[in-house]
C-alpha cells in the first residue's frame, strides 16, 4: 500500500480517511471538483516518477479510480488523465478499459485531446501486444492477406506484423522470408525490411554465407529500386566475415551511387564506403577516382566522408594533398564529421608513421577551434595515441597539449592530459618545461583536476629529485594528498604548501592535533595524559540506515576514548542522551559514558565511550566489543520541526567495533633498521611462527602485516621483487606508554604447492622441526586430494643428525643440531661453502648426490632399521628443494620474530 | 461536505444521479447514449471499455450514464464501476432470446453485488422492431425478475434506433433513483 499511504498525505490536506477509498472518493464526488483531482493525479505521477512501487492491484484500483475522472469535461484534467495512463498502462492491469474513450477523444473534435489521446492509446495497444500476444496472433491470416496488397505501405506493415508475432520462431522467420523471396514482392519497402531479416538471420547462423540468405540479399542488388539496391548493397557491407569477393559486388554497387544526381544516394554511398574502408580498405581502392570527384562535392558531408574515406585507402603521397583540402572547409562542418575527421587522421598516423609531423600540426590547429566535448576528446584521444607510438613526436605532442589545458573547459580532458604529463614528462630532455603548466593548474582548477596532479607531481618530483622521505613520525605521502578522503580543507593547505615550498613536510595542524585539542575539552578526559593515536574512522552501521554512526578509536597511555560520531537521518525524529553502551570481549573495563546530549535531523554529533586498558595483562591488546546505541527519541512534527513533549527510550544494535594490535601501536620510521634492531640486542627477542592461510601472494602478506601491526616498514621492505618466492620485511613502531618495537618478519611462499599437487613427476614433501605440525599438515591436505604428498617423519632434527649434508640447502634452524659438523647453530653464519639460498636451489648437483648416498648408507648399514623417510625416494632429483631455514606450511608461512625493549609481548 | 454541496446544487438544478448502463454485447447501450444525449442514431463500433455522457433526458434530470462494454473480458471489469451508482439500466436484445439466460446470470451478479444493494433498476428490452423480438412482458419471466426482492424495478420495452420508449424507462428510472436516494441519506 505504498503509494496509496503516500497519496493519503495528499489527501489528508482536505478530507480524512483511507488512501484508497479516499482516491475513489474524491475522483467520485458529484459534481467533480478538478483541482482537487488535478492535485492527486500529480502526486501520483510524482511517486512514480520518483521510482515509488505500485503494486498490481493498488495501481488498478487507482487507474479505476482516476477513469471516473473522464466524466469531466475539464481540459486539464482530461489531459492529466491521459499522463497517468500512459504512466500506468504498464503496471495496473485491464488498462484495455479506456481503449474506447481514447479512440472518442482521438477522433473528436477538440484539437487538444487528439493529439494526447493518441499518444496514450499508442501505449495501451503496445501494452497488449505484450500481454495479448494471442489476440493479435488471431489476426495472422487478416496480415498473410493484407502481404499481397497492392498498396506498397500496406505490404510493408503487413509484412512487419507478419514478422513480429514470428520473430522469437527462428524456423518460423526463415519459411516466411523462403516464401516471400520466391513469390515477390510489389513494395520497396517490404523488400528493405526482408533484407535485414534475413541479414539478421544470417548473422544468427554461424556458417558462411553459402546460403540462399544470401543469395537472396546479393539478387536484390540488380533490383530496380534504389532503396532496395542499397538496402542490400549496406547488409552486404555490414555482414561480419565478409570476403573480398562478396563485397566486390556491393562495392561496386555504391560505386555508381556516388556518381548519382540524388544527394541522399551519394551521401549514403559514401558514408556505407567510409565504414568499409575501415576494414577492407583494398575493396574501397577501386573507388578511388569517384571518391576523388566527390571532395569538391556542395555537400560538406559528403565531401568530409569521402576525403576521410580516401585517407584510409589512398597511398602516403596523397595525404599531404587531402589534408589541404579537408582543413579548408573544416571549420565548416558539424562536430559529428569532425571526429569522422579525426578518427581518420588517428588510423592514419598509424599507417604512416612518418607523416605525425603534418597530422600534429593539423590536429593542433582543430584544438585550437571551437568545438563540442566529443570532439575534442577525440584530438586529445589521437594526439596521445600518436605520442605513445611515435617518440619522436612526443615533445610537440605534449606541448599541444599543454597550451590547450591552458584554456580547457573540459575537467575530463585537463584530468587526462595532466595524467599524461606526470608520465611522460618525467622522461623528456627537459621535465621542468611542464612544470609551469601543471602547477598553473594546481593554483587554478578544481578538485577534480587536481586529483589527476596526484599522480603527475610526485613522479615529476622524482624526476626532479626533490622528493625525500623525511623520517617524521607521519610521513608525508604526496599520493595521499589530493585525494578526497581527506577533508578539504586540509587539502587545500596541503597543497598551498606544495607550491610554495616544494619541499613536503609535516604540515598544519595534523588530524591528531585536532582530536588532542577536541578531546581535552572533556573534562573527563582531561587526566588521560598525551593522545597517543587516533584511528581512521569505522562505520558503525550500513550507509543508508536511519542513524549513521562511525568510531574514531583514541589510544591514551593506559585508556582508549571511542568517539562516536552519529547522525540522525529521520527529519521527524530528535535524538537526545545519545549513548553508546559497549560490552567488552575481553578484561577492558568501560569506565565512563559522555552522552551527546541533543542529534537533531542531519546534524552530526559526538558521544563518547571511556575505556580502561587492562594493566594486569599486558598481552590483551585485542579485544571485541558489542556496541548498542541508547537514546531517547522524541518525534518532530513533520511540518513545523517541533519536537513533541515527551519521549520514549529506544535502543540501536550497531556493528561489533574491534580493537586490534595495530591501535596500539604508532608507526616510526628506522632510518637504518639493522642498527637499531642490533641495538635492542638478543634479551628482548621472541620469535614466532604463523601460517597465513588465507594469503596468496607475498605482497598480500605484506600489506597484511603492515596493517594488522599497523607499524611502519622500513628499508623499503614493503617493496617485493618480482618473481621472488621469499621475502624479508621490517617494521617499526612505538608501543603506547612510549616502547619502541621492531619486527622482522621472513615470509615465505610455499611456492605453487597447490601448482604441484598431483603433477607427474613432482612430489611435495612435506616437514617441520620434530613433525609435530608438519602430520596434522599432511592429514588436511591429503583430505583435499594431494596424492603426490610426503612428510618427512621425524623432521628436520633427524635429517640434521643423519644427513647433515647434500639434502637440504641453507642452514639448520638452532633447534636443530647437527651431528658433523656440529656448528653452535644459533648465529645464522653459514656452516658449509656449498650453502645456496634455498630458492636458488632448483636441482640437486652431482656433489650433493655423493653426499645423500655417503650418509644413506652410513645410516642404512648400522643397525638402525627405522625408516627415515618414510615413502621418500632420495632419487627424485626433481623434487622441489626448499627452504630449510624456516618451517613450512601449507600456503605460505611467515615467522615474525618481534624484538620489544620494555617487556616481551607475543602477538596473536 | 459531499453529500451537504450536492444538495444545494440538486435544489438549484434538480435532480441529478449516477446511472450504470450494462447489458451483454451488441445489445446496444452505446446507441442508446448517444440517442438520448444528441437524439440521433449514430453506427457505433463495439465498446471496449466504457463511454460517460451526462445527459438531460427531462427537464430538471442530469443523469452522468456510464456506459460499460459488454464483451467477456469487459464485463468483467463491471465492478470497478459499481460504486456509487444510484440506477440501473440493464439493456436486453428482445430479438434473441437464446442469449437471455446469459444475461438473466449476468444481471444477478450485478444485483447480488454488495454496492449495488438495493440500487433500482430498469430493463430495457431493445430492438422491440425486430421480428420476432419478446415482450417486455416475457421477459420478466426470462429475467426471472418475478422472485426478485430487494430492488425496486421495471421493465421498458424500447427501439434505440427510433427512440421509441426510451424516455418512458427514463421517467421511470427517474422515480425510483429519486426514491432510492432519500432512503439512502437517511
Amino acid at each position: 500500500m505504498g503509494v496509496i499511504k503516500n497519496s493519503k498525505h495528499a489527501c489528508e490536506q482536505h478530507v480524512p480517511g483511507e488512501g484508497d477509498i479516499m482516491l475513489a472518493r474524491i475522483f467520485n464526488e458529484t459534481p467533480i471538483n478538478p483541482r482537487r483531482c488535478l492535485h492527486i493525479l500529480t502526486k501520483i505521477i510524482y511517486l512514480l516518477n520518483q521510482g515509488e512501487h505500485f503494486g498490481t492491484t493498488e495501481a488498478t484500483e487507482a487507474f479505476f479510480a482516476m477513469t471516473r475522472l473522464f466524466q469531466s469535461n475539464d481540459q486539464t484534467l482530461r489531459r492529466m488523465c491521459y499522463l497517468t495512463i500512459k504512466e500506468m498502462a504498464n503496471i495496473s492491469e485491464d488498462v484495455i478499459i479506456v481503449t474506447s474513450s481514447l479512440t472518442k477523444d482521438m477522433t473528436g473534435k477538440e484539437d487538444v485531446y487528439r493529439g494526447p489521446a493518441i499518444r496514450a492509446l499508442c501505449r495501451i495497444t503496445d501494452h497488449m501486444v505484450k500481454m495479448s500476444y494471442d489476440v493479435v496472433k488471431r489476426w495472422v491470416n487478416e496480415a498473410q492477406e493484407a502481404a499481397s496488397s497492392d498498396n506498397m505501405m500496406v505490404q510493408y506493415h503487413a509484412l512487419g506484423l507478419l514478422y513480429h508475432l514470428r520473430k522469437n520462431d527462428r524456423l518460423a522467420v526463415s519459411k516466411m522470408l523462403n516464401k516471400f523471396t520466391k513469390s515477390g514482392l510489389k513494395s520497396p519497402f517490404a523488400y528493405c525490411m526482408l533484407i535485414r531479416i534475413a541479414s539478421r538471420l544470417l548473422e544468427e547462423t554461424d556458417g558462411g554465407h553459402d546460403n540462399p540468405l544470401f543469395d537472396f540479399i546479393e539478387s536484390c542488388l540488380r533490383n530496380k529500386h534504389e532503396m532496395v539496391v542499397y538496402e542490400a548493397a549496406s547488409a552486404i557491407v555490414h555482414l561480419p566475415n565478409c570476403t573480398a569477393r562478396e563485397l566486390a559486388p556491393a562495392v561496386s554497387v555504391l560505386q555508381l551511387f556516388c556518381s548519382s544526381p540524388k544527394a541522399a544516394l551519394r551521401y549514403a554511398a559514401v558514408r556505407t564506403l567510409n565504414k568499409v574502408a575501415m576494414k577492407h580498405p583494398s575493396a574501397v581502392t577501386a573507388c578511388n577516382l569517384d571518391l576523388e570527384n566527390l571532395i569538391t562535392d556542395s555537400n560538406r558531408s559528403i565531401a568530409t566522408l569521402a576525403i576521410t574515406t580516401l585517407l584510409k585507402t589512398g597511398s602516403e603521397s596523397s595525404v599531404d594533398r587531402l589534408m589541404k583540402q579537408i582543413s579548408s572547409f573544416v571549420s565548416e562542418i558539424s562536430d559529428e564529421f569532425k571526429v569522422v575527421v579525426v578518427q581518420a587522421i588517428s588510423a592514419l598516423c598509424q599507417k604512416y608513421p612518418r607523416k605525425h609531423s603534418v597530422m600534429m600540426n593539423f590536429l593542433s590547429n582543430m584544438l585550437r577551434d571551437d568545438g563540442g566535448f566529443e570532439y575534442k576528446r577525440a584530438i586529445v584521444d589521437c594526439i596521445i595515441s600518436i605520442i605513445e607510438e611515435n617518440p619522436e613526436s612526443k615533445e610537440t605532442g605534449l606541448a599541444h597539449l599543454c597550451e590547450f589545458i591552458e584554456d580547457c573547459e573540459h575537467t575530463v580532458l585537463a584530468t587526462k592530459i595532466l595524467h599524461m604529463l606526470g608520465k611522460e614528462g618525467p622522461r623528456t630532455p627537459t621535465p621542468s618545461k611542464y612544470i609551469r603548466f601543471i602547477f598553473n593548474r594546481v593554483v587554478l582548477e578544481s578538485e577534480a583536476v587536481r586529483a589527476g596532479l596526484s599522480v603527475s607531481v610526485p613522479g615529476l618530483e622524482k624526476s626532479l629529485h626533490q622528493y625525500t622521505l623525511e623520517p617524521t613520525e607521519k610521513p608525508f605521502d604526496m599520493k595521499t594528498v589530493p585525494l578526497a578522503s581527506a577533508p578539504i580543507n586540509e587539502q587545500k593547505t596541503e597543497i598551498a604548501t606544495v607550491v610554495t615550498s616544494k619541499m613536503p613536510e609535516k604540515v598544519g595542524p595534523s588530524r591528531q592535533d585536532i582530536y588532542q585539542e577536541q578531546l581535552a575539552a572533556i573534562p573527563e578526559f582531561k587526566a588521560l595524559g598525551p593522545l597517543f593515536k587516533s584511528s581512521d574512522p569505522v562505520q558503525l552501521t550500513e550507509a543508508e540506515t536511519e542513524y549513521v554512526v562511525r568510531c574514531i578509536k583514541h589510544t591514551f597511555t593506559n585508556h582508549m576514548v571511542f568517539q562516536f560520531d552519529c547522525t540522525n537521518t529521520l527529519n521527524d525524529q530528535l535524538l537526545q542522551k545519545v549513548m553508546v553502551q559497549m560490552e567488552p570481549s575481553e578484561a577492558y573495563e568501560v569506565v565512563h559514558y559522555v552522552p551527546a546530549l541533543d542529534l537533531p535531523y542531519s546534524q552530526p554529533g559526538s558521544c563518547y565511550t571511556l575505556v580502561r586498558l587492562p594493566d594486569d595483562d599486558p598481552t590483551a591488546v585485542s579485544c571485541t566489543f558489542s556496541c548498542t546505541m541508547k537514546y531517547l527519541v522524541r518525534d518532530c512534527d513533520p511540518n513545523t520541526g517541533e519536537p513533541d513533549e515527551d519521549g520514549y527510550d529506544d535502543e540501536y544494535v550497531l556493528e561489533d567495533l574491534e580493537v586490534t594490535v595495530a591501535d596500539h601501536i604508532q608507526r616510526v620510521l628506522k632510518p637504518n633498521f639493522g642498527a637499531a634492531w642490533e641495538e635492542v640486542g638478543d634479551e628482548f627477542e621472541k620469535e614466532e611462527t604463523f601460517a597465513l592461510a588465507s594469503v596468496k601472494t607475498l605482497e598480500e602478506a605484506v600489506g597484511n602485516i603492515i596493517s594488522f601491526l599497523g607499524m611502519q616498514p622500513c628499508e623499503r621492505s614493503d617493496k617485493v621483487p618480482e618473481n621472488k618466492n621469499s621475502h624479508v620485511l621490517f617494521l617499526a613502531g612505538v608501543f603506547r606508554g612510549g616502547h619502541d618495537v621492531l619486527v622482522r618478519s621472513r615470509l615465505a611462499l610455499a611456492d605453487g604447492v597447490t601448482m604441484q599437487k598431483n603433477a607427474s613427476g613432482k612430489i611435495i614433501i612435506l616437514y617441520d622441526e620434530d613433525e609435530r605440525v608438519a602430520s596434522q599438515a599432511a592429514t588436511t591436505m591429503c583430505e583435499r586430494g594431494f596424492e603426490n604428498l610426503f612428510m618427512l617423519s621425524g623432521g628436520l632434527k633427524v635429517i640434521a643428525q643423519k644427513f647433515p649434508e647434500g639434502l637440504t640447502t641453507g642452514s639448520f634452524p638452532s633447534s636443530c643440531p647437527q651431528s658433523v659438523p656440529p656448528t653452535s647453530g644459533r648465529k645464522r653464519s653459514t656452516p658449509r661453502p656449498p650453502s645456496y639460498p634455498a630458492e636458488n636451489k632448483w636441482q640437486f648437483t652431482s656433489e650433493d648426490l655423493n653426499k645423500i648416498q655417503f650418509y644413506l648408507e652410513d645410516m642404512l648399514i648400522p643397525t638402525n632399521t627405522n625408516s627415515r623417510l618414510s615413502r621418500l625416494s632420495v632419487g627424485s632429483a626433481q623434487s622441489k628443494a626448499s627452504s630449510a631455514r624456516s618451517s613450512y606450511t601449507p600456503s605460505a608461512a611467515c615467522s615474525d620474530s618481534a624484538r620489544t625493549q620494555s617487556s616481551t609481548r607475543h602477538w596473536k | 461536505m459531499g453529500i451537504l454541496f450536492s444538495s444545494i446544487y440538486k435544489s438549484l438544478y434538480g435532480m441529478q444521479a449516477r446511472i450504470l448502463m450494462l447489458g451483454l454485447d451488441a445489445a446496444g447501450k452505446t446507441t442508446i447514449l448517444y440517442k438520448l444525449k444528441l437524439n440521433e442514431a449514430v453506427s457505433t463500433i463495439p465498446t471496449i471499455g466504457f463511454n460517460v455522457e451526462t445527459v438531460e433526458p427531462m427537464r430538471g434530470v442530469s443523469f452522468t450514464v456510464w456506459d460499460v462494454g459488454g464483451q467477456d473480458k469487459i464485463r468483467a471489469l463491471w465492478k470497478h464501476y459499481y460504486m456509487n451508482a444510484e440506477g440501473l439500466l440493464f439493456v436486453v436484445d428482445s430479438s434473441d432470446p437464446e442469449r437471455f439466460d446469459e444475461a438473466r446470470g449476468e444481471l444477478e451478479g450485478i444485483l447480488n453485488h454488495d454496492e449495488m444493494s438495493k440500487v433500482p433498476f430498469v430493463i430495457l428490452a431493445n430492438k422491440q422492431d425486430l421480428p420476432g423480438a419478446r415482450s417486455p412482458s416475457d421477459l420478466v419471466e426470462a429475467m426471472g425478475l418475478s422472485k426478485q426482492r430487494g430492488h425496486e424495478w421495471q421493465v421498458q420495452g424500447c427501439c434505440a434506433v427510433n427512440g421509441e420508449g426510451i424516455v418512458e424507462g427514463i421517467q421511470r428510472l427517474t422515480e425510483m433513483v429519486t426514491r432510492f436516494q432519500k432512503t439512502r441519506r437517511f
